[in-house]
């Protein structure tokens, strides 16, 4: 069941009055996108390097300046550097479980999927509903006798919990857009060489290690590279959470455009995301590179 | 035996991890369908005791939710009509061409993935400040179509893609032009694989936050409105929006679910 | 019903001529295979008649109509693919009647026909059905009904039967050869199986890199190919090809002599190469001068004959013996050929060489220089 990229057969496309056809089934979709994506790029650019006609690096200055931007810059590193490894782990496991001899195997799946629906709102609302003070952590911690007095997990000074807090809303959403591209990629590696590992004695941790991960490599480089750009965008869900008590990348860029009506500065965010979205991704096709060879097309 | 074992951790960890994902869910419907005085008791209540709509009323019956509820739903109409729009010749085109430039061409649409749907709005607020379709449905709708496009772009392209060149070949031989072999054939067997692609567009408009933040002020959309509010918002009224924000996509990923693993296992590549 | 013509017709794909001039003229009613190895050209060219294809130069004509630039719906064809492009989406029924209905006939008028196409096809008890709910033989019989109801003026088929097992690819080849003869329609019939080539064409057209090698009756192409390709081609086993020369009256290989037969003086001096086919070598176990000598390698008993590869001199043989005649492997055999069988080819070129005083029907036989 190899999805392939190889050659699909297509219409001739000089059968027909027009054979210009297929240039103008695209155009529009070119069209719209110049207009409302490649041009509002370009004029973020020039929001956030430009100043009175000259190009200037004095917002990107503000930007440095606040106050809130190392606290921005590091709790958003430092939120993907615990949740893309955690989710990736738990992916890989529920990806495996899912292409396992599971009964009600179609149930499993579409309880792991779930979140994909759900908005980043909505699961900081849904999380923080359990770490408030009298949320549901709390309670059943209580129920279970584990503690006597309500802990404030949400503290405003104790980042760390904060942060723990964030990541476990974040993990419990994302997960499944990660979960589904493994299943995908898992589903096209023929249960041949499995079935061959296990014949030669391998057991089950090393089929995945041997067999399984290696042939997965492509999916998980375009996981890693989606999952990667779209946690440098995370926002509402720590809003949600932690209120202003702590604040990413991607909220800054919010408070300067909604709240300091800048959007120069906002722009200097937005310009910084970007850049460093691109470097992570960069690093990640390097490192999870697969020569053409190993690909067995 | 060890067959036996290793089958019960099996599901014994599927079910832990299921439940994982559908407890804190539980939990916050339990909120939802609580008194409002329910929703400050401490400890909570773990099992639906008193289930009161109470709550739900008074997140609706506040101001602004009812207006900002109709205008998510018409955005999301508006994005979907928009991109399936324009996004399904493209779709057709990639799948049943190949002409120069099509290469190029998904080159491009995959790559909008890279660039974050921040530096995408800012810009899109000055300009239609400028233009005067701020804060308005309908700018909105357009920021939501740049969004999603490129995803209606790869999915309508798989989904014909899956369909047998030679059905509209031999509809072509029948008797049928080129637009009626794709009309009578290639749409009616594309329809249900296009319908989960619209509706996980209008999931993705429903859910959208940041440039319905950005680009609305006094008509805001759901998300926004309840953002907007939020920190000042007494609990109630939180978990009540929680909830609200949630239950359209719980029932949309239940309907389509069967299309959700092809759509999504196909515009990966 | 009408006939058709290739003229010059070239299409090519990037580089690759995929039809390379071809020329071909199909009579009203006639049943035209076009043979090949996958990659020859003859899907292309079918398609280019189809309409599915743009041909770079030459023209297509249908009923004297030229047809060249039409789209495939203007120009009086049915096709049945190789995938059968059934729809799945519409019932048996509404799949067969599609035709029809484009060509706006009156609904009882399609209801017959639907009706009667079934019943050629068998099938009228399956009209309600959803091709899903079919087996692929079933579909099969769906496609070809779809394609005759509309009663059009050539019948195009993309190997028909290579989807079907065995067993029902014999009986539907039988089936479709006789109901193609009931309706009398012009078919082209593509196929890379030369046994269904052999046994449903009026003439087979055998096809090798974009070009036609050689157009003839099944029985002249058989006995009679125009170079080593078609010899090799056609027939099971393929053709035996032994190097060979004509010296001293006698016919030199390399397992021994023949005696030359009558009417192949012109040939000494040159390189050529012996065709004969399995089932033309005698067996004999007494050496005699009418024939040359081999050792059994290998003996396959096949039920209704047997076949021994044999080694004669540095040539491999094979040879079709009656199903009663065994021998032990690596005794020796002694093989007569029959002479009126044996066909010569220019060793070089591979093509036929005319070295008899009448030359058989038509053909692409090559006059020595």
């Amino acid at each position: 069941m190899a999805t392939t990229v190889a050659e699909r057969p297509t219409l001739s496309q000089r059968v027909g009055r027009w054979e210009g056809l297929p240039y103008g089934l695209v155009l529009p979709t070119l069209a719209f996108l110049a207009l409302f994506f490649a041009w509002p790029m370009v004029q973020a650019f020039e929001l956030a390097f430009r100043e009175e006609g000259t190009w200037t690096l004095e917002h990107v200055r503000t930007m440095r300046d606040d106050l809130r931007f190392e606290e921005a810059l590091g709790f958003t590193l430092l939120l993907i550097a615990v949740i893309v490894p955690l989710q990736f782990l738990l992916a890989l496991g529920m990806a495996l479980l899912v292409n396992a001899k599971l009964r009600l195997r179609g149930m499993f799946l579409y309880l792991f999927l779930i979140p994909l629906a759900i908005s980043d709102l909505a699961a900081g609302i849904v999380w923080s509903a359990i770490f408030t003070e009298t949320g549901y952590l709390n309670t059943i911690l209580t129920r279970l006798g584990l503690i006597d007095f309500p802990y404030i997990w949400l503290n405003p000074l104790e980042k760390h919990q904060l942060l723990l807090a964030v990541a476990a809303a974040e993990i419990w959403r994302s997960t499944a857009l990660i979960t589904i591209i493994l299943i995908a990629g898992l589903q096209s590696i023929p249960r041949d060489y499995g079935e061959a590992a296990e014949v030669f004695g391998a057991g089950f941790f090393q089929r995945v290690r041997h067999v399984t991960l290696p042939m997965l490599k492509p999916s998980l480089q375009v996981a890693l590279l989606l999952r990667i750009i779209l946690a440098f965008e995370v926002f509402a869900t720590v809003i949600a959470i932690t209120g202003a008590s702590t604040t990413v990348l991607a909220a800054e860029a919010w408070r300067w455009q909604e709240q300091n009506q800048n959007a120069n500065v906002a722009a200097a965010y937005a310009a910084l995301i970007l850049v460093l979205s691109l470097v992570a991704a960069a690093l990640v096709v390097r490192v999870l590179r697969t020569s053409k060879e190993q690909l067995l097309r | 035996m060890r067959r036996a074992a290793s089958a019960i951790g099996l599901h014994a960890t599927a079910i832990v991890l299921a439940l994982w994902v559908v407890l804190p869910i539980y939990f916050i419907t339990l909120a939802a369908f609580s008194t409002p005085d329910a929703v400050y008791d401490y400890p909570k209540q773990l099992l639906p005791r008193d289930v009161s709509t109470e709550t739900m009323r008074f997140f609706l019956e506040s101001e602004a939710v009812y207006g900002a509820l109709g205008r998510s739903v018409m955005v999301a109409a508006v994005t979907l009509v928009l991109s399936l729009g324009i996004g399904t010749p493209a779709g057709y085109a990639l799948a049943r061409f190949a002409f120069r430039g099509a290469d190029t061409f998904r080159l491009t649409i995959v790559s909008t993935r890279a660039f974050p749907i921040v530096i995408l709005s800012i810009p899109l607020a000055v300009m239609f400040l400028r233009w005067g379709i701020d804060d308005s449905v309908f700018g909105l709708a357009l920021a939501h179509t740049a969004l999603a496009l490129p995803f209606a772009v790869l999915v309508t392209s798989s989904v014909f893609a899956g369909i047998s060149v030679e059905l509209e070949e031999a509809a072509m031989t029948l008797g049928c032009s080129r637009a009626g072999a794709f009309r009578r054939v290639a749409l009616p067997l594309a329809l249900p694989g296009l319908a989960a692609a619209a509706i996980f567009v209008f999931l993705i408009s429903w859910n959208e936050v940041f440039a319905a933040s950005i680009l609305t002020l006094r008509n805001p959309t759901l998300p926004a409105q309840v953002l907007a509010v939020l920190e000042q918002s007494p609990l109630p009224f939180r978990f009540a929006g929680g909830f609200f924000l949630l239950a359209p996509s719980l029932i949309v990923i239940f309907v389509i679910r069967r299309y959700l693993f092809n759509m999504w296992g196909r515009v990966i590549r | 019903m009408a006939d058709v013509s290739f003229q010059g017709v070239r299409k090519s794909f990037g580089k690759i001529a995929a039809v390379d001039d071809v020329d071909l003229d199909v009579t009203d009613g006639e049943f035209v295979v076009l043979l090949g190895p996958s990659g020859c050209g003859k899907t292309t060219l079918l398609r280019c008649l189809a309409g599915l294809e743009k041909v770079d130069t030459g023209r297509v004509v249908i009923g004297g109509t030229d047809a060249t630039n039409l789209p495939p719906r203007r120009r009086r064809i049915s096709m049945v693919f190789q995938s059968y492009a059934v729809f799945p989406h519409m019932r048996v029924f509404d799949n067969i009647a599609f035709g029809l209905r484009m060509q706006k006939e009156r609904k009882t008028e399609v209801k017959n026909r639907v009706q009667s196409s079934a019943e050629l096809l068998h099938i009228e008890d399956l009209l309600d059905r959803y091709p899903a709910q079919l087996s692929g033989g079933q579909r099969q019989r769906v496609a070809v009904a779809r394609a005759i109801a509309t009663k059009s003026d050539v019948l195009l088929m993309d190997e028909p039967l290579s989807n079907l097992d065995a067993l029902l690819r014999l009986e539907m080849r039988a089936e479709l050869k006789a109901l193609l003869r009931q309706l009398g329609a012009t078919t082209i019939y593509v196929t890379h199986d030369q046994v269904e080539a052999l046994s449903m064409g009026d003439r087979i057209a055998v096809m090798k890199a974009g070009r036609i090698v050689q157009v003839d009756s099944p029985l002249v192409v058989y006995d009679d190919p125009a170079d080593t390709y078609v010899g090799g081609f056609i027939g099971t086993p393929p053709m035996n090809f032994l190097d060979a020369t004509v010296e001293g009256g006698r016919v030199s290989v390399s397992g021994g002599t023949l005696p030359l037969a009558n009417g192949a003086g012109d040939l000494s001096g040159r390189e050529l190469l012996l065709g004969i086919r399995a089932e033309a070598i005698m067996v004999e176990d007494e050496p005699s001068e009418n024939a040359i000598r081999a050792t059994v390698l290998v003996l396959e008993p096949l039920g209704s004959h047997n076949l021994l590869t044999v080694r004669s001199g540095k040539d491999m043989l094979k040879v079709a013996t009656p199903p009663h005649l065994f021998r032990p492997v690596d005794s020796d055999v002694w093989l007569r050929l029959e002479p009126e069988r044996i066909r010569w080819m220019d060793r070089a070129t591979g093509d036929a060489i005319a070295a008899r005083a009448d030359p058989p029907v038509a053909g692409a036989l090559v006059d020595p220089p």
